[in-house]
């Protein structure tokens, strides 16, 4: 097998030509699915029986939430590519990836306090959904941390990346722990929003939002890594002759 | 003569054993902030028995964990400051099985004596002495865990800019498995329920984090000692 | 035939580009010293030959084997004395010594004892370390060198802090050394003259 284009994706400037080519074909689908996800969510979908219109913010909770391990996992397996591969391009994914992927269990977590208040009365329970995104939130910010905490950026990646991987295998770990905690407890259960038990118009703008938030990620990925790539290769002509442009 | 590894494993166990015990006061640290923390919980909240004997395991294991953490900072950073990490990877040996001799060691001084002087906090916080094999056995597992994960957090905040707060920021969260099962078996014990189920639990992540930590720390102190 | 063999050595230490390109090679009875003004890599070279440096690009062989391949291969052959003396301040030179030494191979009291004479460090090797000056420091590392009985010695600066005495002791020592075929890869700012060897020189480049 021609493997190339791997080593290509190896290369900064050619990962920085691609980014940049490919960033409009994620954003702009991504804008139209907001948008038909949004519509569908918010006017098409039937009140809940149960919860009036108050569950409609799933449509921005679920994806948000889903996200933000799907980004943890993406994070810890470039990391992992870095470290293993030794591909500095690598390492920038995982780079770009740590903030919006904090940002996004932020906002996980907000939702799922506005979800709350309706329905609990109060902004937070210790339910196992919300305590689990709020320690993905401490992962998030561990990592972040950790990167900052280092001059030498080659070691910066390097530790960050064994940190990474060390949560992602902890993740499902910690999961278990909070569910397990959460059942001796028997703690307010919540989200009574099964998706299997869902009707279909309001399954379906759950699933366009979810296929336009990750685009959306794509897609902001793609260009925040195209300025970590910039960032980290300054001093190399390739970048000069880029911004002399 | 070459000396295989088992050998070495000794040697360093023995070493760091005793270094510690020249040094005294290092050892007795963590077991003093544990005692001071788990005292400040009734002269914040209440001197009342039946309360403290209701948060007792909470605060067993906070206060563990806490202390724990502190000491964790030490496992490396004197080798590494005065070079001699960097000789036990190019000593020849497994990188990895002389960390591991290190990470005993420092169980031994820290998490092995947090776990013989719980049962004293225990019973200042009103919990019957039936209830003592239950804790013992909790915290042993959970501080045997504990020094493994943390054996990770310490190799990676080597190079770091402010390290001991980054070392509990980092362990916490992945530490959190811990406390959870290691608490509700101390809670049964004290109640005198069986305590089986998380008791299993608690020595799964303890074989768990012992194949796969110990791998995971060889990397980040190859890192931190660049 | 070359024992050691480094082609084409490209370090990053940050941003960087310390080592470009360096190669060297070192057979039996060899000493090659590495010079260069300050920041130039000499450390970091020898850093890099033992492998506790990241190498982005080159090889380092020993005995023909790549050393990503097999490192412990090199490390049983080799002893690294670095700038500081690694050894613990709270141990005696002799617990030093024992233990240092007893990682890699056995080693009995008369034979520490042996080493501590012929360095001239026998009057102290009872005390801890921390309470030692840093030349009699050295001296207690160079009776590890001469217990760990290796081919290979990478120095980096071995004459620091030593006094006159001191510094015809290791002379005396890599004399020696060579002259049973051993093999030194030394970081110097000075030149050394080794009675009886001649000494290939690597000039570093200066800070980039």
């Amino acid at each position: 097998m021609d493997w190339t284009w791997f080593h290509r994706l190896g290369s900064p400037p050619h990962v920085y030509r691609i980014a940049g080519r490919l960033t409009p074909w994620f954003a702009w689908p991504a804008a139209l699915l907001l948008a038909a996800g949004l519509y569908g969510g918010l006017v098409l979908a039937p009140p809940d029986y149960q919860q009036g219109d108050g569950f409609r913010i799933i449509y921005v909770h679920a994806p948000s939430a889903w996200l933000s391990l799907m980004i943890y996992s993406t994070m810890a397996i470039s990391a992992g590519i870095g470290l293993i591969w030794r591909m500095k391009v690598a390492h920038a994914v995982a780079a770009s990836c740590a903030g919006v992927g904090a940002w996004f269990t932020l906002v996980s977590l907000v939702t799922g306090m506005l979800w709350g208040k309706p329905m609990w009365g109060t902004y937070w329970v210790w339910d196992p959904r919300l305590t689990a995104q709020l320690i993905l939130l401490f992962l998030y910010l561990g990592y972040m941390g950790l990167r900052q905490a280092f001059d030498d950026p080659q070691r910066a990646d390097r530790a960050s990346a064994v940190l990474a991987v060390v949560g992602v295998v902890n993740v499902p770990i910690i999961r278990y722990s909070v569910e397990w905690w959460n059942s001796i407890h028997q703690a307010p259960s919540v989200m009574k929003m099964e998706r299997p038990s869902m009707p279909v118009d309001m399954l379906v703008p759950l699933l366009v939002m979810l296929l336009a938030f990750t685009l959306c990620f794509v897609a902001i990925l793609l260009v925040r890594l195209r300025g970590e790539v910039l960032a980290r290769e300054r001093t190399a002509s390739w970048v000069r002759e880029v911004i002399a442009q | 003569m070459r000396v295989g590894w088992p050998r070495a494993v000794l040697l360093v166990l023995r070493r760091d054993l005793v270094l510690a015990f020249r040094r005294g006061g290092e050892v007795v640290q963590p077991l003093a902030f544990f005692a001071v923390v788990s005292t400040l919980f009734p002269l914040a909240l209440t001197p009342e028995m039946s309360r403290l004997r209701d948060i007792a395991p909470g605060v067993l294991w906070v206060a563990a964990l806490l202390s724990s953490l502190l000491a964790l900072e030490h496992l490396f950073r004197d080798d590494a400051q005065d070079r001699t990490l960097e000789q036990f990877a190019v000593s020849g040996q497994p990188l990895t099985a002389l960390l591991l001799a290190k990470t005993m060691a420092h169980w031994l001084l820290t998490g092995l004596p947090l776990a013989l002087i719980a049962p004293l906090v225990a019973v200042a916080y009103g919990v019957t002495l039936e209830a003592m094999p239950g804790i013992w056995l909790a915290l042993v597992l959970g501080t045997i865990t504990l020094s493994l994960v943390g054996a990770i957090g310490a190799g990676l905040t080597l190079g770091a800019r402010r390290s001991g707060v980054l070392l509990s920021l980092l362990t916490l969260p992945l530490v959190i498995p811990i406390v959870i099962f290691g608490a509700r078996a101390t809670e049964l014990a004290i109640q005198g329920e069986t305590y089986a189920g998380p008791m299993y639990l608690l020595a799964a992540l303890a074989v768990l984090s012992l194949t796969l930590a110990p791998l995971a720390a060889t990397v980040a102190v190859r890192i931190g000692i660049e | 035939m070359n024992l050691l063999d480094v082609e084409s050595l490209h370090v990053f230490r940050g941003r960087r580009h310390v080592l470009r390109g360096v190669s060297l090679a070192l057979g039996a009875g060899d000493c090659l010293q590495v010079t260069g003004p300050n920041g130039a890599g000499k450390t970091t070279l020898l850093r890099a030959v033992v492998g506790l440096c990241e190498v982005e690009q080159g090889t380092v062989r020993w005995r023909g084997a790549d050393l990503r391949r097999d490192p412990q291969a090199l490390h049983r052959e080799t002893a690294y004395l670095g700038h500081e003396v690694p050894l613990k301040g709270d141990l005696t030179a002799r617990e030093n010594l024992a233990f240092a030494v007893g990682l890699r191979r056995r080693v009995d009291r008369p034979a520490l004892d042996r080493a501590l004479e012929q360095v001239g460090a026998e009057r102290f090797a009872g005390q801890p370390l921390r309470s030692l000056s840093a030349g009699q420091r050295r001296r207690v590392g160079l009776a590890a060198l001469l217990l760990f009985a290796v081919p290979l010695w990478l120095l980096d600066e071995p004459t620091t802090n030593l006094d006159a005495s001191g510094q015809r002791l290791l002379m005396r020592l890599l004399a020696a050394h060579l002259a049973a075929g051993g093999l030194v890869l030394a970081a110097v700012h000075h030149p050394l003259s080794i009675e009886g060897h001649e000494t290939r020189r690597l000039e570093l480049g200066g800070a980039a």
